[in-house]
Formats: structure tokens, C-alpha cells, sequence
């Protein structure tokens, strides 16, 4: 059996948020500037134009990138050889805690939705757990912005409705939402599974890398199309015209039910903050024998 | 090229502008958000005195991050103005001119605007740490107890904008 410090998880929970609030992927980036050299919209471009100064001024000053820090939304992939002695979801919020309390970091959690009374601390955490084999850990997390997650949607479809479907309810989805979940956008997609299922296979989706490629050709297709045409809707930046409404689509598939079809479009704003970390355990020696 | 705007924004000036104009404003903005608004229009509702006068004032959508030791501010980019569309007409009503925010307003709205010869200017969304760097004053003005969310008197200096709904009720969406 191996462990896991439970200090080690809360210092790099800690971490990986207070560098997210500030720093994006290169390859996030890369599209930005690469989109920006292709925008002939002037609204666009100078959008595209501040968005990437933005970047570099929240690196140079050590300021968040976006006032809103976000929800906290992690994924585990736990080793099973891996034991914990210690609350581990505990030990994430505790982490989560002393970045946003630490980190002057907005907090944005209200402890009801009906009394809308703050938590101070940006705690709890949303927190889902995968096993996996060996004895690592695996930690993604995201500060996820309140202004696309409003924008996000889900449907249960007729399996009749097939592809073509989908892809409508996709267009409509981020067609209707225009400038509000801040674009260009990440999107992603789930299809399959069931209600709840659905609704973390597209949240999974934003987690992939830009330049990730599926390997299940039907996902991989779909990822090509939606592409295609979501930039073609002229939502653009911030939603004011543009041949750049998205800079990726990710769709994540499961299984599903012979009378279902779910959809689910979970929106990433240009804001597309995300870290990960892969720590070890620690082999655990029994000192009795 | 940018037109440049001093606070408090004049008739005169509003009527000069058109949708999709990028303008650079100076000068003193207030800001508020969801809860500061509802607190607003209770207040209004009651016949009470609202904690700073609106009138020919701008307001700004937004709820920064906090201010570290050396800072003025946080990041502070705009939230969502939609959210705002059935509290503004009580502040217009008030004498409120101007109003900065994200993404576009209710249909309805246009005609708030138009009614009261206001303005709705776009900030743009997740520019939090390029904003930040407009602010030259920040102070607490009332609701300290809504934190983020709270009325704060900014000073600004040059804070990037585009017209979004003009005076006529013109809107760029």
C-alpha cells in the first residue's frame, strides 16, 4: 500500500490554483493569436488583441486574469493501490480555502442557493473521484467562471433526432448565448450515458487539452463538424461578430439507453483556466513485521 | 480611434456617440452588481436615500477581486448585464445615465434606454488584470457587508469601452 501526505495535497491544490487564476496553456494562447493573424472583423481583432495583453499582464503583475476566480471543479483519478487516512475531499477544500482566503482570490460560493449568504472561502469544492490502476493520484482542477456555466445546457433527445440533432442543439446553445459566456469559447460536449452522466462527460470535455485528439472516430468527426460550424454562427469574440466563436470542441462519448439520446454543451469563456498534477505515493512500510 | 469621455458623461456627449464606437473613460464610475442592485431597489421601493446620488452617474457591472497590499484594486472586468435588466430602469428612473457591463440586454431594454437617453457600453469580459490597471482610486461607498459585491467609487483613466445600445436605442446585438 502506498500514501499520500495530506499536506502534499492541500500545498499543490493551493498551487495549481493561484497559477491557473493568472496563467492559460501556451496552446490556448497559440489559438488566440493564431485566430487574432485570421480575424479580418477590426472588432474582433482588437478583442483577440486585448485578451492576449490581458494574459500577459496578469503574468507580469500577479493579478487573476478574470475578477470572477470561479466554482472550484476537480477530478480525481485515484490509484488503487493508494490509501488515505485522512479525509481526502477535506483535505482539497483546505487547499481551496487557503488560496482564495491567501491568494486575495474573489469568493464567489453562497452557502444556499436560496439565501445567498457567502461562504468567505470559496469552499466547497465540486468534487468527482475515478479509480485508476497503481499508486498515483491524479489531480485536475479548474476555477471555473459563473458567467459560461449559466450558458451551458443539457437535453435529453430521441435517439431519431441522431446526429443532426445534436449538432442543432449545440449551434442553438451557443447561438443564443451570444457574448454572455464570454467567447471565444472551449466547448464541451457530451453524448450518451444518462442525465447525470451526460452533464460530466461534456465537464470532462473542457479538461482535454486543445490539441487532444479522440481516438473514436465518431466523436473525432463530430469534434471536426461542430467546429466548422460554430465559427461560421459570426457569434465572435465577446459575441460582437467574428469567424471566432470557439477555439476547440471536445466530445467525450458513453453508452446510453436504446430510448435516450443525452446532449450536453458545457461552455469554457476564454478564460481557460486548468491545472493538473500526477503525485506519487509513498510506499507504506509495516513496522509490526 | 477611441473617443475620449469624462465622468460625469454629458446629454450633449451621449447624443454624439453610435453603436460599436470604442471610447476610453475617465473620471469617477460606481460600481454594483446583482445583490448591491436589489439592495437599490429596496431601498428605492421604501422611499428611502439611496447611498450615493445616481443621477448622470455611471455604474459598473462588476464585483473585482480583492485588493492585494499594494494594489488598488483586483482584477475587475464586467459581469453579466442581463442580470440587471429589471433593476435598471428603477435607477434610470433615478437619473442614472450610463451603465457598463458584458453581453447583450433584454429586448425590452433598447427602449429603457432610448426612454431615458441613457447609454449601455460594453466592457470586455475577462479582461480582469488589463482593467485593473485603469483604476487609479478605489473606495467603499456602502453594502461593505456584500464584500465582492459591494459600492465602491472608482476613478478610472482611460478603462476601454465600446457603445452597445446608443441613446436612440440603437443596439450592436
Amino acid at each position: 500500500m502506498y500514501k499520500i501526505e495530506r499536506n502534499s495535497i492541500i500545498e499543490n491544490v493551493k498551487r495549481m490554483l493561484l497559477e491557473s487564476v493568472k496563467t492559460l496553456d501556451k496552446e490556448v494562447i497559440d489559438a488566440f493569436q493564431s485566430s487574432r493573424d485570421k480575424e479580418e472583423n477590426p472588432l474582433a481583432k482588437s478583442i483577440l488583441n486585448k485578451i492576449i495583453q490581458n494574459h500577459e499582464i496578469a503574468n507580469s503583475k500577479d493579478i487573476p486574469l478574470c475578477q470572477d476566480t470561479g466554482i472550484v471543479v476537480v477530478f480525481l483519478e485515484i490509484g488503487r493501490e493508494l490509501h488515505f487516512d485522512y479525509d481526502l475531499d477535506e483535505a482539497i477544500n483546505v487547499g481551496v480555502r487557503q488560496a482564495y482566503v491567501d491568494g486575495y482570490l474573489r469568493k464567489s460560493i453562497v452557502k444556499h442557493p436560496l439565501n445567498r449568504i457567502n461562504t468567505l472561502d470559496n469552499t466547497p469544492a465540486v468534487i468527482h473521484h475515478d479509480f485508476i490502476p497503481g499508486n498515483k493520484i491524479i489531480i485536475h482542477i479548474a476555477p471555473k467562471g459563473g458567467g459560461s456555466e449559466n450558458m451551458s445546457a443539457l437535453k435529453m433527445l430521441s435517439p431519431s433526432e441522431g446526429k443532426e440533432g445534436i449538432i442543432n442543439f449545440i449551434l442553438k446553445t451557443i447561438k443564443e448565448a451570444g457574448g454572455r459566456p464570454c467567447p471565444p469559447l472551449i466547448v464541451g460536449v457530451g453524448i450518451g450515458g444518462n442525465f447525470e452522466k451526460v452533464a460530466i462527460l461534456a465537464k470532462k470535455a473542457i479538461f482535454r487539452h486543445l490539441d487532444d485528439v479522440t481516438i473514436n472516430p465518431y466523436d473525432k468527426e463530430l469534434e471536426i463538424e461542430l467546429m466548422e460550424k460554430i465559427n461560421k454562427l459570426d457569434v465572435g469574440p465577446m459575441g460582437l461578430g467574428g469567424i471566432t466563436t470557439c477555439i476547440g470542441v471536445k466530445v467525450n462519448s458513453f453508452p446510453c439507453h436504446i430510448a435516450s439520446l443525452p446532449v450536453a454543451v458545457n461552455l469554457q469563456c476564454h478564460s481557460a483556466r486548468k491545472s493538473e498534477v500526477t503525485l506519487v505515493g509513498k510506499e507504506i512500510t509495516n513496522t509490526n513485521n | 480611434m477611441e473617443k475620449k469621455l469624462q465622468t460625469p458623461i454629458t446629454n450633449e456627449v451621449i447624443k454624439t456617440l453610435s453603436v460599436g464606437d470604442e471610447v476610453l473613460i475617465s473620471g469617477y464610475i460606481y460600481t454594483a452588481r446583482d445583490a448591491a442592485h436589489k439592495l437599490l431597489i429596496e431601498l428605492i421601493e421604501n422611499n428611502e436615500p439611496l447611498p450615493f446620488d445616481v443621477k448622470d452617474q455611471v455604474v459598473y457591472y462588476v464585483g473585482p477581486t480583492p485588493a492585494k497590499p499594494n494594489q488598488v484594486i483586483g482584477a475587475c472586468g464586467p459581469t453579466s448585464s442581463y442580470r440587471m435588466d429589471k433593476y435598471s430602469p428603477y435607477l434610470m428612473e433615478k437619473g442614472l445615465k450610463v451603465m457598463i457591463g458584458k453581453g447583450d440586454r433584454s429586448k425590452e431594454f433598447n427602449d429603457v434606454v432610448a426612454k431615458y437617453k441613457g447609454l449601455y457600453l460594453l466592457a470586455i469580459g475577462g479582461l480582469g488584470a488589463k482593467l485593473s490597471q485603469c483604476v487609479i482610486e478605489n473606495e467603499l461607498v456602502a453594502f461593505e457587508h456584500l464584500q465582492s459585491e459591494a459600492i465602491r467609487r472608482l476613478k478610472v483613466v482611460d478603462f476601454p469601452a465600446i457603445v452597445a445600445i446608443d441613446y436612440q436605442g440603437n443596439s450592436i446585438f
